[in-house]
Formats: structure tokens, C-alpha cells, sequence
């Protein structure tokens, strides 16, 4: 075996380290350009008004996104209360009690359900929900988020199920604790803060969503007073603003971008920040 | 002395491999019998099928008869939760819930089933943790996180937990394979005196470990019950040649 010589091994290792720098830096640059021209935007036009008011007439000075904000965290919370627990609970019984064909076919399902173009579940939700309710509604919008809940729920809060030691199950059941009692307080709870997580990821995933409520939430230029009624949501208004003709109405759906992408670097931060203590 | 478990044509498959074949013994009432052997005997395997700890396992199929005093623990209608009320466990690796202190861990057994009453937590975790000889190390901190405990003062948490529960027989998995020998000694220091109100099974892979605590030895070889008898007779006087063999080192 012949050695190159060193100062062929130095350049080719100086080689190699600068051009995986270059990836990285073209990896993090598309992030820090949409962060930049988001804020350049949209920082200008963030103020109370925008938290208090619901969108004006274009022309009229003083919109906000009040509405959407707020029928963002209506939906959002309505599609979590129904799509948590079926997804935390799924994969409870996948991983404790779940053996054989059913599991692989509710895994791959959840696969499956989870590569759906968010679209598709939106048209779903409008056949099942808007058609039979002769309307528009926050149900149809918080039914349609939760669709896209369920299989990222199921398959996170799988992961961090199957990490539970054995052992903890085993001290659990040999102190004579049934299963279902071992799966919720035992498994669940040393899973807990790595659930938490998934959910966080969950949540900012839906929080963008547009497609999916399209057809199904419509969006409001008003405050919704029921849930059968159409409701605003912040990326619905930020397309719908982002597409009218109006200068003021592009401000705002900028303010809106920011309002979004800030809430959503806040949640990835906060399952991050989670995300490192462990219990096990 | 009664007989507490008598174990008949214990046959155990996982698929297709058969772990533990056609093993009949029986274990005394307030003795420790030690089961030894070389590793991959069947050895831990028939320690998890006595408190059904296999009904977790889909691949694993048990046949034949454990009797618990006069009920069969693989009868169809035995709910395994009861059998492992009646029979606890003492697992290899020291396992508190890492979430608990060390009070909560001796109660662990009420709480997790949302039995424990307020008035009686600490008369359970004072009498649990005097008995494991635990008490006056870990009486100022009780309070703290379990897995804050050295490795063998953890192991005898788990005693004290499992004996909290007030089971009849106590299985240990190799209970001190991963302690140091002064914590190996406060085990075994226990087990002589635990003897007195529960039935001990212990698995290890330590014979002067088996030779020291047990009454009585059984020895498994390849899944199959070779020889079983008075401890002290299996290790001075053994009656097959398997079983010198192997006490001697030759093997195994």
C-alpha cells in the first residue's frame, strides 16, 4: 500500500471541508432569506390593530387579522381535541397491544394518510361536511385539520412510546398493574414530554395549512359567531389579501406571514426545547 | 415444609425455538430455591412464565401446569394480574420509575393502581424500606428522584417495592449480576432474611452467589431441568454428570 503524501491528503481534506461547508450555508440561506424578506415586509405593518381589528375595506386604514387569528386557534384547538386523543391513543394500542397484520395495515394507513396532499383532505371534508350541512363551517375546517393531525400524532407518539424501556412496563406489570393502567400511567407518562413534542410539531404543521380549508372553513371577512358558520383563518386571509389587487391588503397578508412563521419557529422551538429532557 | 409452587411438564416456545422443555419441580414454602446454569438455558424464562410475564411476548406459547397452592396460573380463567399480585418480581438491571422519588417508587404498586390511602403511604414506605435495609440511607431524601440512588440502593428499592405489595413469592432475575460486591452482599444479606415471610425463586449466574443464599438448587441445562436437590448436595455431591461439570467450570 502506498501512502499520499501529506500535502496531498491536507488539500484534498481542505477540499472536502469547504465544499460541505458551502451546503450548509446553502442550506440554512433559502431559511434566512424568507425570515428577512418576511420581516422586511411585514414588520412595518404589526401593531395592536393588527391583534384587535378585523380586516377594513381596502382604502381604510387600521386592519388586523383579529378574526383569522382567532379562527386559527378555534379550528386549530377543535381539530386537536378530536385528533389528539384518536392519534395518542392509536398508537398506545399499537405499541401495547397491537400485534400482526392490523398494526402494519393501521401503520401503513397512517402513512398513506399522512402523504395525502393536504388538498385532497380539504375535498374530502367538504363531501362529507359542507355538502350534508348545506354551508361552510369551522367544523368542516377543524375537521379537515384534524385528518392531517391524526397520522403525525400516531406515528410521533409511536416513536416515543416504543423508547419506554421494556423494564418500565415489566416493574409496572410485575407489582400486579393492569395493562391499560401500566399503558397510561407508566408507558404514557415516561413518553409524555417526547408526546408534547410531536404534538407542538403537529400543531405548527396544521397552523399553515391553506389548502384544506379552502373549501371547507371558506374563510370570513367578519367575526364568526358560530361554528357552523364560514370562519377566518390567518392563511386563508394571508392568500386571499396576498391575491387582491390592493397595496394595503398586501401589507397586511405580509403582517400576516410574519404573525404565522413566528408562531411557528415559537412552537418548533418550544417541542425542541422540550424535546431535551428526558425522563428515561 | 408445604409445598407453595409445583411446576409440572413446563414445556415454553418462542416460535420455533423450544426454550424450556418438559421442566417438573416443585418449590417449598419460605425456602429460596436458586436456579442456575449456563447462559440461554431456560433458566430466566422459566422464572418470567411463573408470574406470566410471557403473556406480553406474541411468539411465546406455555404449556403444561404452574400451581400456585391450589390454583393453576395458566388456568383460562386466571387473570395474570392477580397471579403477579401474588407473585412479584426483582428484575437483573435495578428498574424505578425514573419519574418517581423514592417514596412514590415504594408505593408504586397502590399508586399505579389508585389504591394507596393517604394514612397508610407512610407506614407502608417506612416499614418497606426498614425491612430492605434501606431506610436510615435514604430517610432524608425521600423526596428525591429515585435514579438519584446508587445502583445497588436502587435494587433494594425495587425489593422494597415489590414486597410493599405484600406478594407470597418473590422471583429475582439475577438480582445482583449488575452490583458491586459490598451492594451484592446487602442482596444477599436480604434474601436470608426475607426467606422468613416470602418464597424465593432467584435466577444467577453466580454459583457461590446460589451456593450462599439457597436451600435448594436447580440446575438447567439446554432448556432442560438436569438435576435438582438439596443446595448443598448439588454442589458437594451432584448427582449427574452434567451438573459437576458444570459446577466445577468445566463448562458453560
Amino acid at each position: 500500500m502506498t501512502l499520499r503524501s501529506i500535502t496531498v491528503r491536507r488539500a484534498s481534506n481542505l477540499t472536502a471541508t469547504l465544499l460541505m461547508g458551502a451546503a450548509t450555508i446553502l442550506v440554512l440561506l433559502p431559511l434566512v432569506i424568507i425570515f428577512y424578506h418576511i420581516i422586511k415586509m411585514g414588520i412595518s405593518s404589526i401593531n395592536l390593530g393588527f391583534f384587535t381589528n378585523i380586516p377594513q375595506p381596502p382604502g381604510e386604514a387600521g386592519g388586523g387579522m383579529a378574526n383569522g387569528i382567532a379562527g386559527s386557534a378555534i379550528m386549530i384547538g377543535m381539530a386537536s381535541l378530536a385528533g389528539l386523543p384518536v392519534g395518542i391513543f392509536g398508537a398506545v394500542y399499537l405499541t401495547e397491544y397491537g400485534t400482526g397484520r392490523l398494526s402494519s395495515a393501521i401503520r401503513f394507513c397512517a402513512d398513506i394518510l399522512s402523504g395525502i396532499p393536504s388538498i385532497i383532505t380539504g375535498m374530502v371534508a367538504y363531501s362529507l361536511l359542507v355538502v350534508p350541512l348545506k354551508g361552510f363551517s369551522a367544523l368542516a375546517g377543524s375537521f379537515a385539520l384534524s385528518l392531517i393531525m391524526v397520522p403525525i400524532v400516531l406515528r410521533t407518539t409511536e416513536e416515543q412510546l416504543k423508547m419506554v424501556p421494556a423494564t418500565l412496563r415489566e416493574a409496572s406489570l410485575a407489582l400486579g398493574v393492569p395493562l391499560w393502567r401500566t399503558s397510561i400511567k407508566v408507558t404514557l407518562r415516561s413518553a409524555l414530554t417526547g408526546i408534547i413534542t410531536g404534538v407542538l410539531l403537529a400543531i405548527a404543521r396544521v397552523a399553515g395549512e391553506t389548502a384544506p380549508l379552502l373549501f371547507t372553513a371558506l374563510g370570513n371577512q367578519f367575526w364568526s359567531r358560530k361554528l357552523t358558520e364560514p370562519m377566518a383563518a390567518l392563511p386563508l386571509q394571508i392568500f386571499n389579501f396576498a391575491i387582491s389587487p390592493y397595496e394595503d391588503w398586501h401589507r397586511l397578508a405580509w403582517a400576516g406571514a410574519l404573525v404565522l412563521v413566528v408562531l411557528m419557529f415559537g412552537l418548533s422551538l418550544a417541542a425542541r426545547w422540550l424535546g431535551r429532557t428526558k425522563h428515561f | 415444609m408445604k409445598c407453595k409452587l409445583s411446576i409440572r411438564n413446563l414445556n415454553i416456545h418462542f416460535g420455533d425455538n423450544h426454550a424450556v422443555k418438559n421442566a417438573t419441580m416443585e418449590v417449598a414454602e419460605n425456602s429460596v430455591t436458586a436456579i442456575i446454569g449456563p447462559s440461554g438455558c431456560g433458566k430466566s424464562t422459566v422464572l418470567r412464565s411463573i408470574n406470566r410475564m410471557h403473556d406480553l411476548t406474541p411468539s411465546a406459547r406455555v404449556t403444561g401446569a404452574i400451581m400456585l397452592d391450589d390454583t393453576d396460573i395458566y388456568d383460562r380463567s386466571v387473570d395474570p394480574v392477580t397471579i403477579r399480585r401474588r407473585v412479584g418480581m426483582v428484575f437483573q438491571k435495578p428498574n424505578p420509575f425514573p419519574a418517581m422519588s423514592v417514596y412514590d417508587n415504594v408505593v408504586a404498586g397502590y399508586k399505579l393502581n389508585g389504591v394507596l390511602k393517604k394514612g397508610d403511604a407512610d407506614e407502608i414506605v417506612e416499614s418497606c424500606l426498614k425491612r430492605v435495609a434501606l431506610w436510615d440511607e435514604v430517610k432524608d431524601r425521600l423526596r428525591t428522584g429515585a435514579v438519584e440512588l446508587s445502583g445497588g440502593q436502587q435494587q433494594r428499592l425495587c425489593i422494597a417495592r415489590t414486597i410493599a405489595v405484600k406478594p407470597e413469592v418473590i422471583l429475582m432475575d439475577e438480582p445482583a449480576s449488575a452490583l458491586d460486591p459490598i451492594s451484592t452482599l446487602k442482596i444477599e444479606e436480604l434474601i436470608e432474611e426475607l426467606k422468613s415471610k416470602y418464597t424465593i425463586v432467584i435466577v444467577t449466574h453466580n454459583m457461590q452467589q446460589a451456593a450462599r443464599v439457597s436451600d435448594v438448587t436447580a440446575f438447567f441445562y439446554l432448556g432442560e431441568l438436569v438435576e435438582i436437590g438439596e443446595t448443598r448436595k448439588v454442589f458437594t455431591n451432584p448427582e449427574k454428570k452434567q451438573t459437576e461439570d458444570y459446577i466445577t467450570g468445566r463448562f458453560g
